[in-house]
């Protein structure tokens, strides 16, 4: 049936509900290092650290990216920004497939994504000033060509992550972990990008000032409209920070899900043990809640188990789960789920 | 639980610690005091620059050039170790009474001992075991710890463990002399959640099974509030609070526990912003006069600038503030308890 305008019938035009695009979307990711090759004339060798990961990130929200080392979770990170090549699988930002641009083009595309990297202290270097370190990227990408050209600009950017206006002219030393983890973000600010990628941006910094960054975070998002991939190490802070939370186990995604719906009602047997592996710090609290301690380790990249990677470590594991690995699969809305029993 | 009837198995008295840097001294320790008794579990928190693992190694005698000493007193069952004659019991009693675990497995392994030699090496040093006898201990304390198949284990070099791996057998050899009292200073910081959780239950298990008393270093409320008796927390190289771990987190006296504990991020609750400290921890090169903390505090004032009193408190708790919490609970006001120093 198709409606078509005739004289008698007023003209209604009706907009399909246009679905909002997401502004990263990121479909069947997988990446393989390099790793040398066994002998002269072995046959090269190549480690896999991403198995297949998908998810969407909207305008202005933050996705929180949670995994334990070896997960992947970094590897996610840079691939999705491009920095390094994935094996196969596509990502899309704003729309444009940007799986395979390069050249001109990949530059052009970086300006609109940046990253936060997590040690504040080997991410600067200690011989720039702190304008020189703000400045790089509008040198790099040839919005100025000294750093003194964009003086006032740097200093509204440092100004906005809460930093004194004199701290132009200082180095990296004089400043504490957070205020070095603030000029970081101002760095990835000053292109004024609209998506970026928090590598586990408070994990080397203390407790009281990992809020005062994490507020900051926030309150960026909110002024500049920006998405956040947010990396963590374990489920604690990204509760704050994140509207949605993928966990990555192993290089696959076990479990995607709105942030409160995955604290209250996680499905995922890994899930559980990371929730249940966070202590409370309340000692009464602590003392009732149960715990899981899961037995085994993680395993190491390049010798993943066959079928479920953590199938070794789970309680629920049948034969099944050790033969087919379990596709990542909407259980309610928004609330996706990688396992055989859940 | 009363601990104070038995002559406490260590006390600190004043102790305080400098550091030779080109810019000054650096404060590390200022006059602290603390006592564990037999099989309790004392918690040092603080921050980066705290003086919590400088703590711990005055009590191994650690503290090498450039620090030193400078005042005060270490006492193991009421001798001390810092005397002339104490000095030389107190490098039999370390390392085989006193045992210490440091944060970094990888980096306090030697890299090219295999793991059955380095345990043995305690062994033979403290308790005389010849090498054979040596060895049937080793697998003992490797099963003891949890590590699966001792005899390979044994055999293996560092870099073929992982990490949770390489803490158990830190955790094995602190243990291999059967020590009273064991330290560990950040024990679970370089590992993954879901192995902390291991490593923390392994702990908690062995302090029951062999009646140890701990000292737990860490950052890390959280890990806090499930394993210790009691609480000392550390600010700009003093203890500013202690009390048994449910007064500390339900009734924390001292406003830097108080934002401590706020800051820390939890799972239970569903805050969307985090309540942060705001500002840095001092600079010890010349902490500020009067309380350490008055620059960060929310209720500070001018008596601030004085020394603050040392308030002890009708549950068996104190806190150095002027301006503490609960008053009303006050039983006792120290003359100056922590004496002012240079």
């Amino acid at each position: 049936m198709s409606y078509t305008a005739t004289a008698d019938m007023p003209i209604e035009v009706i907009d399909p509900p246009q679905p909002v695009q997401p502004l990263v979307s990121v479909r069947g990711l997988s990446v393989a290092y390099d790793a040398g090759r066994v002998g002269w004339w072995g046959k090269p060798r190549r480690i896999a650290a991403l198995d297949g990961v998908s998810f969407d990130i909207y305008r202005g929200e933050t996705l929180g990216l949670v995994g334990e080392s070896g997960s992947g979770k970094t590897t996610t990170g840079r691939a999705v920004l491009r920095r390094i090549d994935s094996t196969s699988g596509s990502i899309e930002f704003q729309g444009h497939d940007i799986t395979h641009v390069n050249g001109v083009a990949l530059r052009q595309l970086r300006r609109h994504m940046q990253l936060v990297f997590q040690d504040p202290y080997a991410s600067l270097n200690p011989r720039m000033r702190v304008l020189d370190i703000v400045a790089e990227p509008l040198i790099a990408h040839g919005f100025v060509r000294k750093a003194d050209e964009a003086r006032d600009e740097i200093g509204e950017l440092l100004r906005l992550v809460g930093l004194p206006r004199d701290a132009h002219d200082r180095f990296p030393h004089a400043f504490s972990g957070g205020q070095r983890q603030r000029i970081g973000i101002a760095r990835a600010l000053a292109l004024k990008p609209e998506f970026i990628v928090a590598d586990e941006p408070v994990s080397a910094l203390d407790v009281s000032v990992r809020a005062q960054v994490v507020n900051l975070l926030q309150d960026l998002q909110q002024e500049l409209g920006l998405s956040y991939l947010f990396i963590a190490h374990d489920l604690s802070v990204v509760r704050h920070i994140s509207h949605r939370i993928a966990i990555l186990y192993s290089g696959r995604l076990v479990e995607l899900a709105n942030r409160d719906e995955l604290y209250e009602n996680p499905l995922h047997p890994y899930t559980e043990a990371l929730l249940s592996a966070v202590p409370v710090p309340h000692p009464r609290i602590q003392r009732a809640r149960k715990r899981i301690v899961y037995r085994g380790e993680i395993p190491d990249p390049g010798h993943w188990p066959s079928g479920c990677h953590f199938h070794s470590r789970c309680p629920l594991a049948t034969e099944r789960c050790s033969l087919q690995a379990p596709p990542l699969v909407e259980r309610s809305p928004g609330h996706f789920v990688a396992c055989w029993h859940r | 639980m009363d601990m104070t009837s038995e002559m406490p198995l260590l006390e600190v008295e004043q102790l305080s610690v400098e550091f030779d840097t080109r810019r000054g001294i650096v404060h590390g320790l200022r006059g602290v005091n603390l006592s564990v008794g037999r099989g309790e579990t004392l918690a040092i928190v603080g921050e980066s620059g705290s003086g919590k693992s400088v703590t711990a190694q005055a009590v191994m005698g650690l503290i090498d050039v450039p620090g030193r000493i400078a005042g005060g007193d270490i006492r193991w069952k009421g001798r001390s170790l810092l005397s002339r004659e104490g000095a030389r019991a107190a490098r039999d009693i370390r390392g085989k009474e006193i045992a210490l675990i440091f944060q970094d497995p990888m980096t306090s392994l030697n890299p090219l001992l295999k793991i059955g030699v380095q345990i043995g090496e305690v062994l033979q040093r403290h308790l005389g075991m010849s090498r054979s006898q040596a060895q049937t201990r080793v697998l003992e304390l490797l099963e003891a710890v949890g590590i699966p198949a001792p005899p390979r284990r044994a055999n293996q070099y560092p870099h073929e463990l992982s990490g949770g791996m390489r803490q158990r057998v830190m955790i094995a050899m602190a243990i291999a002399c059967e020590p009273q009292l064991l330290i560990a200073d950040e024990p679970t910081t370089a590992l993954d959640v879901t192995i902390q959780a291991q490593v923390l239950e392994l702990i908690a298990g062995l302090q029951e099974s062999l009646n140890l008393s701990v000292i737990l270093i860490t950052h890390d409320l959280g890990v806090v509030a499930g394993l210790c008796h009691r609480v000392a927390v550390m600010y700009a190289g003093r203890i500013v609070e202690t009390g048994t771990a449910d007064d500390i987190f339900e009734r924390p006296a001292h406003p830097y526990t108080q934002g401590l504990i706020r800051s820390t991020p939890r799972l239970d609750d569903r805050l969307d912003r985090l309540i942060a400290i705001e500002g840095a921890p001092p600079d010890m090169l010349s902490p500020p006069a009067g309380c350490a903390f008055r620059l960060r505090c929310p209720s500070a004032d001018t008596t601030c600038t004085q020394e603050p009193p040392l308030l002890s408190f009708m549950n068996g708790g104190n806190a150095a503030c002027w301006h503490p919490s609960n008053v009303a609970a006050v039983v006792e006001t120290a003359e100056v308890a922590i004496q002012a120093l240079p």
